[in-house]
């Protein structure tokens, strides 16, 4: 058969030299079983962990016995709080300066907290380990609702910190103008009032989390194989907190079989792995099963808010919420220092408000921490959510059609760069011509009168909508930093002899297809092939420093550094075409792959002939040093702000509630896209976790405050028979500050989705109950959206 | 115990306990690790190789039930330094993106196509159905099921000489 394989460069067929389709290179070794992940790593003399967890969600630690375990014959090690006391290693700090036991000494403050770590020969006797450590409990009441932890007389769960004396996770953070806001609203003709909770879901990489740590204990060079999404911020963060020198860290990421935010933080068992590593003296290898990965990592969302939103004269005008956020026991929520509520406050949306007002009380309770950004923009889905969900409330409470309230109230063109109501300014976007796009590809006006004749016949058929946009690619310095690191991403391009090249990223791929898309970005400005640029990443060693891959962060920033780094080189080959060709550097002019002299096409030197001349004995122009290459770091302006218009059509049963996604309509603007067949494929999968947070996936605690979802038989995810044939459309509107153009995307089908979704869910009971029904909280499964239809939809806590 | 099995055409006999799974056995012993696995329950399919020609869910099949029979894993499906048409549907269709499911999807998508009676005219429904026994997080299915088309059709052309 016709193979790519026989492609003489190794690369992929029909390559475009630059942007364009193309099929992926990194699908070489993924198609034939070879990728590298993290359980594949394997190291002589490895051992095996296992943590054990605690039964119950609060309880003081009265004694921990591990004698029986150590009496294994395959047993190396048990660490317990005090072990890690001695190396300083306790506790943690969180990415949000809140501190995290690694393993639970005083008390134990969520359902399956780590309390113990085992270090065996093999995987299967660390477990059987488990079952012989005794740990006395003295169990606490549990609070896991976030209302009951604000009460006064609720049982204090932070009592590790100095001065805290309530539940409270931190001061209540605001944005927007208050007194303006209730202007608004005094002067508004119509004013809807909705109570709404964005349940806690978890992103659920299919690769759960795990780490192989190597210390060397003659060189004290700790490597470290673990699949995260920021490996250079998490050598840092292991420097800081194991004292380690940060130049004998070396962090490899190898292949990750997902993020989606769940690879972000630092996890209590990647702490325990190095410090088992360090008392074993050997490598340690812990992996951790899917029970522990849904019970224990990164959740997302989990917030209530109370929200208004209003109009006057047909128009939207003003929108107030007050959000509590449920961080759980510790607050490892993934944000930017200055920004407690993560991007929370872009809540306005893709409408020209005259005022705006939220505020965010966030809150410990015994559940798991995280709050992490699942495939999303630090709390950007949560703001998509509630504003989308008001505005389509708004809409039937004015009797307007949805989209012509939204159509009524956009941000115009000539408005951009536009100033939010909270502070945030939007790149640029045509929001009325990609509604439309969207309008015209799902048939709107017909899916209305189908809706009816569905009616009639004793059918629900439900339409949803939604508009959204984004700031995503986090972020400029001067506003933005991760523990005190910049959010910015570096990048290093070398261009070889021959002109082949390689290019070194801090971006980190976990599916993205950046050993694609990042080349032709360089074939993009350079004009070498795609097939002929190798793209380096997840090494801490060998890429140049920078913040990692979320919140759709890669191409609007470590992309941008790409684009700014193959220009300087495109600059310096410039200057040595001018030797070469004996003219000056501003006679020539560049087209893709080569300078030639202006006036004079046939005259002119490739980038192949530049590269050789740079490496040769020729002689550089003055004072430029011989060689190829360069580096960049890349500090965007702004944000970049991609948006969308989403139509989905769901058929609901009359009997049994069940939900079913006919027709999914998404129109993005990305801006500039890079390979069409990748943002494609983005787009396909964040619908699709879409999908699942709107009608399948919850993670929820019974009264002690046990975890009632974790596994996958508890834990739904869509499978291929909850997905439809999704139907693309896109609009194309540049970003105006990007080298390229371009805006990222991965994350916003999994924003625009889950919106729109239980919008169209809700339009299917609205109209099946006569307008009884106003509201219902995802996930719309069967339980919750027929007790819904019956007028009984489950409170937001 | 000693257990004795064929995987992708070789003979491999190890003496390991009682209860090892055989994702384990493929993965430690035989050391083959394209076989991956992502839960515990049998729900996400990431594990599923070919048993006899029939897909399992090799997390929770134990090493031992698997003894004298054959298993075919992802490792299997290129021959001879040529690739399986389901593996070149994958990439041209652009079905996998971080790639951890992939092992399991293709070797269900070979499955599929070797078993049904017209594998060019396979419903949609068909197709969705066989994977819906494995979890994709990455790429909607959407590509998957038109990989697993493009297979089918290959072959077919391949079949009365059409390439």
């Amino acid at each position: 058969m016709a193979s790519w394989l026989s492609d003489a460069t190794g690369g992929v067929t029909d390559a475009p030299i630059g942007f364009g389709r193309m099929k992926r290179k990194e699908d070489a070794r993924f198609i034939r079983g070879k990728g590298n992940y993290m359980d594949d790593v394997r190291l002589p003399g490895m051992l095996h962990g296992a943590l054990l967890r605690s039964p119950y969600a609060h309880a003081k630690i009265v004694s921990i016995d591990t004698s029986a375990a150590l009496a294994h014959p395959k047993v190396a090690a048990v660490v317990i709080a005090k072990d890690l006391e001695t190396l300083g290693l306790a506790w943690m700090p969180t990415i949000s300066y809140d501190t995290q036991a690694v393993l639970a000494g005083d008390k134990v403050r969520f359902h399956l907290q780590e309390v113990a770590f085992v270090i065996a020969l093999d995987a299967y006797s660390a477990q059987d380990a488990l079952a012989l450590i005794e740990v006395e409990y003295e169990v606490l009441p549990a609070i896991v609702n976030c209302r009951k932890a604000m009460d006064p007389g609720a049982p204090l769960i932070r009592d590790d910190k100095v001065g805290q004396t309530d539940n409270l996770a931190s001061p209540t953070w605001e944005a927007g103008d208050k007194a303006a806001t209730d202007r608004v609203f005094g002067e508004a003709d119509t004013i809807v009032t909705r109570d709404i909770h964005h349940t806690r879901v978890h992103p659920c990489p299919m690769e759960t989390c795990g780490m192989v740590a190597d210390m060397n204990p003659t060189t004290g060079q700790l490597n470290i194989y673990n699949g995260n999404q920021a490996p250079h911020a998490h050598r840092t963060v292991y420097a800081q907190v194991a004292g380690l020198p940060e130049h004998r860290i070396r962090i490899l990421c190898n292949d990750i079989g997902g993020g989606f935010g769940n690879k972000v933080p630092v996890y209590p068992g990647y702490v325990c792995a190095i410090a088992g590593s360090i008392v074993a003296g050997a490598p340690v290898k812990w992996i951790e099963d899917r029970s522990e990965n849904l019970a224990t990592t990164g959740f997302a969302r989990d917030y209530i808010m109370h929200s208004q939103l209003c109009a006057k004269n047909g128009k939207i005008t003003g929108l107030r919420v007050d959000v509590i956020a449920d961080h759980g026991a510790f607050d490892s929520t993934a944000q930017p220092t200055k920004f407690p509520a993560g991007f929370f406050h872009i809540v306005t949306g893709s409408y020209d408000l005259d005022a705006a007002h939220c505020t965010v009380t966030a809150v410990y309770t015994n559940k798991a921490p995280g709050g992490v950004a699942y495939r999303c923009s630090f709390r950007i889905t949560e703001a998509v959510y509630l504003v989308e969900r008001m505005v389509e409330a708004l809409a039937w409470e004015m009797n307007v059609d949805p989209i012509e309230l939204r159509m009524r109230s956009f941000i115009r063109p000539e408005q951009f760069p536009y100033e939010s109501a909270t502070g945030w300014t939007y790149d640029s976007g045509d929001y009325h011509k990609t509604m439309k796009v969207a309008m015209e590809i799902a048939g709107y006006e017909d899916l209305r009168k189908e809706q009816q004749e569905k009616l009639a016949k004793g059918e629900i058929m439900g339409i949803g909508i939604t508009f959204f946009t984004e700031g995503v690619g986090a972020g400029p310095r001067k506003h933005m930093d991760i523990l005190g690191l910049a959010m910015n991403d570096g990048a290093d391009l070398r261009v070889h002899p021959s002109g082949k090249a390689v290019v070194s990223i801090s971006a980190q791929t976990q599916g993205q297809g950046h050993e694609t898309t990042f080349a032709q970005i360089v074939a993009e400005e350079l004009g070498i092939s795609p097939n002929e640029i190798t793209v380096r990443h997840g090494d801490t060693d060998k890429t140049p420093y920078g913040l990692g891959t979320y919140g759709s962060r890669s191409t609007p920033v470590s992309g941008g550094a790409v684009a700014v780094v193959s220009r300087k080189v495109r600059d310096k080959a410039r200057l040595i075409a001018a030797r070469m060709l004996e003219t000056r550097p501003e006679d020539l002019a560049w087209e893709k792959g080569r300078w030639y002299v202006r006036g004079d096409v046939s005259k002119g030197a490739a980038i192949e002939d530049i590269a050789e001349y740079a490496y040769s004995g020729s002689p550089m122009p003055e004072g430029l040093e011989g060689g190829l290459d360069a580096q960049a770091v890349y500090d965007p302006p702004n944000l970049t702000y991609p948006y969308g218009a989403y139509i989905a059509v769901v058929d609901i049963d009359p009997g049994t509630g069940h939900v079913h996604c006919r027709r999914f309509i998404a129109v993005d603007d990305c801006g500039v896209r890079i390979n069409p067949m990748v943002v494609d494929g983005q787009i396909h999968g964040g619908l699709t976790e879409g999908i699942g947070q709107a009608l399948m996936e919850l993670i929820s605690f019974d009264e002690q405050g046990n975890c009632m979802n974790a596994s996958f038989m508890d834990y739904l995810l869509p499978t291929a028979l909850e997905c439809p044939e999704f139907e693309l459309g896109e609009t194309v509107t540049p970003c105006p500050h990007h080298p390229i153009g371009a805006k990222g995307v991965g994350e916003s089908p999994c924003v625009g989705s889950p919106p729109c979704l239980a919008n169209a869910v809700i339009d299917g009971l609205r109209v099946w109950t006569n307008g009884r029904v106003k509201h219902m909280d995802i996930p719309c499964n069967p339980a919750r959206t027929w007790a819904a239809m019956q007028g009984n939809a489950a409170p937001p806590q | 115990m000693q257990v004795s099995m064929s995987i992708n055409g070789q003979a491999h006999s190890h003496d390991i306990e009682p209860r090892m799974l055989l994702v384990h056995y493929i993965r430690e012993m035989a050391e083959l690790h394209g076989t991956h696995w992502g839960c515990d329950t049998s729900n996400c399919g990431i594990c599923v190789v070919l048993m006899d020609g029939v897909p399992i869910k090799s997390c929770t099949t134990l090493a031992a039930q698997a003894e004298g029979h054959e298993i075919s894993t992802v490792e299997g499906l290129e021959k001879n330094g040529v690739l399986d048409p389901i593996q070149q549907g994958f990439h041209e269709m652009h079905a996998l993106q971080c790639g951890f499911c992939t092992p399991g999807m293709m070797v269900t998508g070979r499955w599929l196509i070797d078993k049904h009676p017209d594998p060019t005219n396979m419903t949609d429904y068909e197709i969705r159905e066989a994977i819906s026994g494995g979890l994709c997080r990455c790429t909607g299915y959407v590509n998957i099921v038109k990989a697993i088309r493009w297979a089918a059709a290959y072959e077919a052309a391949a079949a009365t000489g059409g390439n």
